[in-house]
């Protein structure tokens, strides 16, 4: 029986599918280097008990005293040593703080330590309150750990717009330039294959691992971290495929020349490295000058990252973002008509 | 099936330093299968790929089944069936889904499994294209031409780099079809009706092999060494002798009859006191006919 020829953008779209997962390492730079990234960064920066401040007691007769009284401040870790220990531990940074009772109470520090700062007000009061001092106001403390404040609620939202950036623009880009040098481009511009089909069909075998890409992502995020998806679902859909669209542009444009793979390479990473850097992946782009803060927010990952953020840690609704999905959509528009426009097919 | 399925004329394409067409004009008629014979460098590849409509000709004009590339140039692609020189088909991909993929670019065609089966490659339907030997490669790639049943069938150095059962394999298929470039003339001779001879973007001689070998007006070849090496007036003018030319350090002789030539030339040879050191006699071939026309070998031109 004569085998049933489907339409051409669906067999390009599924050759170019299984050329992809039978491309190993291909897999593991898309899949598994987020996850690797995600973990190392989670437990690099999961919270903790504040560390406690090391602070030096001279020894003399009522030190064993003060220690006791030091031990109560949940912020410092007090020991007894003597003043040339003392001396040297404090110029070597193993402890913030001496406290000297031998005459009046004296504290040695360096003033512009935060930690020597921290122990001299902790030390202080702990030692005043055991002298007797009561405080005039009463006073309690409320912890803030809001789920959605945290590290690494800021850091997989930021990962996984990298990732759609890095695998939107390799898996257009390599694959062009690949396709090109190997003479496969003009083999098939030789048949009657529609050349928009050929870019659509790179595109959609794109949005095909994009949701697993997503999927594993998120899902590790939460299972790992807990970190949630607050707003919704659809909202995160849309925000991925605008992102991997607009990716997929920069990714067709930058190979739409290129003739050799270092040339493509080259270019990926001269593109890429702004974005990894000034887009707020692992810290907020808040810390750069106002005056560069507008070419900032013009950058696709920059819009991606906002909005994934506003969406998965801040539950924004999709009109929230609205302005985010424009930017990226032009980006996405403008770079496939410049790429096909100037597209070296041979 | 009359008239004519490819025709150029004044065709020129020059790049920065070199003329790679200059000037040719061929028409190949319907049913007939033309060969473009030349030593490397000849502009053979260049001259098909305007053909084929992947290069855009600096000059002249080019009809293929009757259209113009400009304007005609979807409908041309359905109808003629392309190997390129060199295209490194997707290796990750097997031979059944690189068939079917070509296939679904073609409004019709065989069914790729025929193909397939046509192209003695049922064994690696589901093997690796990374994975086929160099003449299983080059019969993927002939499928893939033929995938769209078309009218005009180009083939680029189809069996460039293959061993001789590899290349007869491919003879067979390209037998039922027509049209291709080859520097091989051996290959040229078995398949074209006809062939055009190019050297340095110019036609330098075109007909039927027999034709183009009654050229030489001498059907067999003597090819001899002496010692010491004879000047050509010594033996050029024995009976039927139609020209010598150098060959390495050998002499070649174009004759009608070996029988009444070899007498001949071994009297000659043993006349002026020389020595002959080696002999041999063929039937006039291509080659022999591009080394009388040009001076220089087919292959290492």
């Amino acid at each position: 029986m004569p085998e049933k020829i489907r339409p051409a953008i669906i067999e390009l779209t599924s050759v170019r599918t299984k050329e992809f997962v039978r491309e190993t390492e291909a897999i593991f730079w898309v899949f598994g280097f987020p996850l690797i990234l995600a973990l190392a960064l989670g437990f690099a920066f999961r919270e903790k008990a504040p560390d406690r401040v090391p602070v030096a007691v001279l020894a003399g007769p009522s030190s064993q005293k003060e220690v006791a009284a030091l031990s109560k401040s949940p912020a410092l870790s007090p020991r007894v040593l003597n003043e040339a220990e003392a001396h040297d531990a404090l110029r070597h940074g193993k402890v913030s703080l001496v406290i000297d009772s031998s005459h009046s109470l004296t504290y040695r520090y360096d003033p512009t330590s935060p930690d020597g700062r921290t122990a001299r007000r902790e030390a202080d009061d702990a030692l005043q309150a055991a002298a007797g001092r009561r405080d005039v106001m009463p006073a309690r403390d409320e912890f803030v750990r809001e789920q959605g404040a945290r590290y690494i609620d800021f850091l997989i939202p930021g990962l996984l717009g990298m990732n759609l950036m890095g695998t939107g623009m390799w898996g257009m880009g390599f694959t062009i330039a690949n396709a090109r040098m190997k003479k496969l481009l003009k083999r098939l511009i030789a048949t009657p294959m529609r050349k928009s089909q050929y870019v659509m069909s790179q595109f959609l075998s794109r949005l095909i691992f994009l949701t697993v890409e997503v999927i594993v992502l998120v899902a590790f995020g939460w299972l790992v971290f807990g970190v949630r998806v607050n707003g919704s679902i659809l909202a995160l859909t849309i925000l991925c495929i605008v992102g991997g669209y607009a990716f997929s542009g920069l990714g067709l444009l930058t190979a739409s020349r290129a003739r050799t793979l270092e040339g493509v390479s080259g270019l990926m990473n001269l593109i890429m490295m702004p974005m990894w850097l000034c887009s707020g992946v692992f810290f907020s782009y808040e810390r750069f000058p106002s005056s560069v803060k507008p070419f900032i927010r013009a950058l696709p990952l920059t819009m991606l990252n906002d909005a994934l953020r506003a969406v998965m840690n801040d539950a924004a609704p999709l009109t929230k973002v609205l302005p985010h999905l424009a930017v990226l959509a032009a980006w996405g528009i403008v770079t496939f008509a410049i790429g096909l426009k100037i597209f070296r097919w041979q | 099936m009359p008239g004519e399925a490819v025709s150029c004329r004044g065709l020129k394409k020059y790049y920065a330093d070199v003329k790679a067409v200059d000037g040719l004009d061929l028409s190949v008629g319907n049913g007939e299968c033309f060969g473009l014979l030349g030593p490397n460098g000849a502009g053979k590849t260049t001259t098909i790929e305007i053909l084929e409509g992947l290069t855009v000709p600096d000059d002249g004009q080019v009809e293929v089944l009757g259209m113009t590339w400009k304007q005609n140039e979807r409908r041309l692609r359905e109808r003629i069936g392309i190997s390129l020189q060199e295209t490194q088909l997707s290796e990750k991909l097997t031979v059944h889904e690189t068939v079917r993929l070509f296939r679904s670019f073609y409004p019709a065609g065989p069914d790729p499994d025929s193909l397939i089966h046509d192209m003695s490659l049922d064994e690696k339907r589901n093997s690796r294209v990374g994975k086929l030997s160099g003449g299983q490669k080059q019969r993927l790639a002939a499928a893939c031409a033929l995938v769209g049943d078309p009218d005009i069938l180009f083939l680029d150095e189809p069996t460039t780099g293959l061993d001789p059962q590899s290349r007869l394999q491919l003879w067979e298929v390209v037998a039922k079809f027509r049209s291709l470039t080859t520097h091989y003339m051996e290959e040229a001779e078995r398949l074209c009706d006809r062939i055009a001879i190019v050297d340095h973007g110019h036609l330098i001689a075109l007909g039927t092999p027999k034709e183009l070998i009654a050229k030489l007006e001498a059907p067999n070849i003597i090819e001899f060494t002496s010692d010491p090496a004879l000047p050509p007036d010594t033996f050029q003018d024995i009976p039927g002798c139609h020209g010598c030319s150098p060959r390495g350090n050998a002499w070649q002789l174009r004759v009608d009859s070996l029988a009444e030539a070899v007498p001949q030339l071994i009297a000659a040879v043993e006349e002026s006191g020389a020595k002959l050191v080696t002999l041999s006699t063929h039937a006039a071939t291509l080659e022999d006919l591009f080394v009388s026309l040009t001076g220089r070998e087919l292959r290492d031109a």
